[in-house]
């Protein structure tokens, strides 16, 4: 069994390498993703400040300082995640205003300093909890976003197109002649476009991470993981579509079907945080969603594993989900 | 007569508003050239395909060595499709590696390579093969396992008379191998030349089958004569001959050539484009079905 499947891991791999307009274009897009969108929104800061308040609503008749002009104040839910978010200066200050007001806020961060000024001013007796980090640039929060991104089409179009094109060429029927099982074809297709996915996201990483001055916080082994639980996800969820379908108009808009809401809606560009519960909800059914919560919480916020317990289980159940009914509706032949 | 390597009990196969194959029965002994004749549609793609263990059949069942098809026929079978595509981007060296990987035993790459004469091209990209020598190719990668069956579905469809006459040259150095070889094809003189047994398909079922020879000999004791159409006068077919209608030509079956030859030049017929041949298995087709094979 694992002579077969290395024979058919080798050939794949070979195949993806020569084919070089295709490895080229992976390599380029997301990097010139990365300089452009970085470009368009890294220089510009934001005309408000932006305040936290722990609390499920804002209500700004419950105290006068809600109502200060030019200050965006956002309801955050969990005093620790908005805690983290001051420390990377995603939000200027944090304020509770139950009981005695308190009151966190970056002793590095320039804005905070001023916003700590008009707090101060408005509330008096509050109590002080500094912190400090440096900032979380734009490009720092995008760049695990378009990583994501690039493994997601790889993974759908690539696995997908390429199962699609053996069966309508005829050579996954070839195949089909001989002791190869459906099962070690398409591990041995799962196994190949992990690698090279695994490969192609490491040069990315050390490429643009190093243009960009990209610091990693937390473990590396751990992001690996991510990427591989993702990648295999992602992967399986690619067969599924190819698995059994012929029509490649019928598998481009099915794979387009999918990859368009989860560029969108798994917080490829920005944070999900304020938008309607419905919209979260169906990012959270999304691999993508899962992979950049554990990846930026890992690479941006230096999470351990237990934090992202909950994205890794849900990317390694979908992938034993989407691998078995892929091997099960698996179709070699061209009808 | 040896033990039949494979066996085809009763296959049927049907698609919705056609039978392809319908009650089709035929035992192949080891070591024979086994050739499957009919014109397009007849239903040979089918059948091998169902012998191949490709396709599924509606009833019937394929055995192979007494059992039904398995791992060990996997194993076994060397397969060439009427029509495969490769893996792209690899050599022919590449395909040929791939596929001797899936089989536990087998013949050495360089070995399938050489067998094949496929050493000037061994490096070259599997896209970049002319008809023939992806053809060669094809058969060396049936070959990789070295197969006791060797399936050949349609294999000189296609290709030019030269590529065609090369490649029965390989098939022939298969055949001295010993090995077992099931054919399909609409090309008479490849059947006459290759198969030591041949079954005619036509609308899913077998109409005759035997050694070629044989067939020719029950079926016919004359010899043709075929003339030009524009030869043949109006004023001939009145004639007491047995005439066939071809599209560009005049048949004529007869089992007393100085006879019929005398009752011609009576007529005044021309006969300096006059062609005398024995009968062939095309003949044989046309007698059994009333149709041309290659329709």
């Amino acid at each position: 069994m694992m002579q077969r499947l290395a024979a058919v891991w080798h050939a794949r791999n070979l195949e993806f390498v020569r084919d070089r307009a295709t490895l080229i274009f992976t390599l380029i897009l997301p990097i010139a993703l990365v300089v452009g969108m970085s470009f368009v929104f890294g220089g510009k800061e934001r005309p408000l400040f932006k305040i936290g308040v722990i609390t499920q609503v804002i209500d700004k008749g419950a105290h006068p300082f809600l109502s200060e002009r030019y200050t965006e104040f956002v309801p955050i839910s969990d005093q620790a995640a908005g805690i983290q978010k001051v420390t990377h200066q995603q939000i200027d200050l944090l304020l509770d205003l139950h009981g005695t007001p308190r009151y966190w806020v970056n002793t590095d961060s320039p804005k905070g300093y001023i916003v700590e000024k008009l707090l101060l001013a408005s509330v008096s007796g509050a109590h002080r909890e500094p912190v400090t980090g440096a900032a979380v640039r734009y490009v720092d929060y995008l760049f695990p976003g378009i990583l994501g991104m690039n493994m997601m089409f790889s993974c759908l179009f690539g696995v997908g197109y390429v199962v699609l094109r053996y069966r309508k060429s005829g050579f996954l029927k070839r195949l089909h002649a001989t002791p190869l099982t459906a099962f070690e074809f398409l591990s041995a297709q799962v196994l190949s476009r992990l690698c090279l996915i695994l490969f192609v996201t490491t040069v990315l990483y050390l490429g643009i991470g190093s243009i960009i001055h990209f610091r990693r916080t937390g473990s590396g082994l751990l992001a690996i993981l991510v990427a591989v639980l993702g990648a295999l996800s992602m992967v399986a969820m690619g067969l599924t579509i190819a698995a059994r379908f012929s029509s490649e108009e019928l598998v481009g808009g099915l794979l387009n079907l999918l990859t368009w809401p989860m560029m969108l809606l798994s917080g490829v560009w920005f944070s999900l945080e304020g938008s309607p519960q419905w919209v979260q909800w169906v990012a959270g059914i999304f691999p993508l969603t899962h992979v950049l919560n554990a990846a930026r919480a890992v690479m941006i916020d230096g999470a351990g594993v237990a934090a992202i317990s909950t994205d890794l289980i849900y990317l390694a159940s979908t992938s034993l989900v989407f691998l078995a009914f892929g091997a099960w509706s698996f179709r070699w032949r061209y009808d | 007569m040896n033990e039949p390597i494979l066996e085809v009990r009763n296959l049927i196969k049907q698609y919705p508003n056609v039978t392809a194959v319908d009650g089709l029965s035929l035992a192949v002994p080891e070591g024979v050239c086994f050739g499957l004749l009919g014109p397009n549609g007849a239903g040979k793609t089918t059948t091998i395909e169902i012998m191949e263990g490709i396709l599924e059949a509606t009833s019937g069942e394929v055995r192979y060595r007494g059992a039904p098809l398995d791992q060990r026929f996997r194993e076994e079978a060397g397969i060439l499709f009427q029509k495969t595509s490769l893996q792209d981007f690899l050599t022919v060296r590449q395909s040929i590696t791939l596929f001797r990987g899936l089989y536990a035993r087998g013949l050495s790459v360089d070995e399938v390579i050489r067998l094949c004469a496929l050493e000037k091209l061994e490096d070259r990209d599997n896209r970049k093969l002319s008809g023939g020598q992806l053809q060669r190719l094809l058969l060396a990668i049936a070959l990789v396992n070295d197969p006791s069956v060797l399936f050949l579905d349609e294999p000189t469809t296609g290709l030019d008379p030269q590529a065609r006459r090369n490649f029965w040259e390989l098939i022939q150095s298969i055949k001295a191998r010993k090995k077992t070889i099931i054919l399909t094809t609409h090309y008479m003189e490849e059947a006459e030349l290759l198969c030591d047994e041949i079954a005619i398909v036509d609308r899913g079922r077998i109409i005759a089958q035997g050694p070629p020879r044989r067939l020719l000999q029950e079926h016919f004791a004359e010899v043709m004569l075929e003339l030009p159409r524009q030869d043949f006068p109006p004023s001939a077919r009145s004639l007491p001959l047995r005439i066939i209608d071809m599209a560009e030509r005049i048949e004529i079956t007869t089992d007393d050539l100085d006879a019929t030859l005398r009752t011609l030049i009576d007529a005044h017929v021309p006969l300096s484009n006059l062609r005398i041949r024995p009968a062939n298995l095309e003949d044989l087709f046309l007698e059994l079905t009333g149709k041309e094979l290659r329709t």
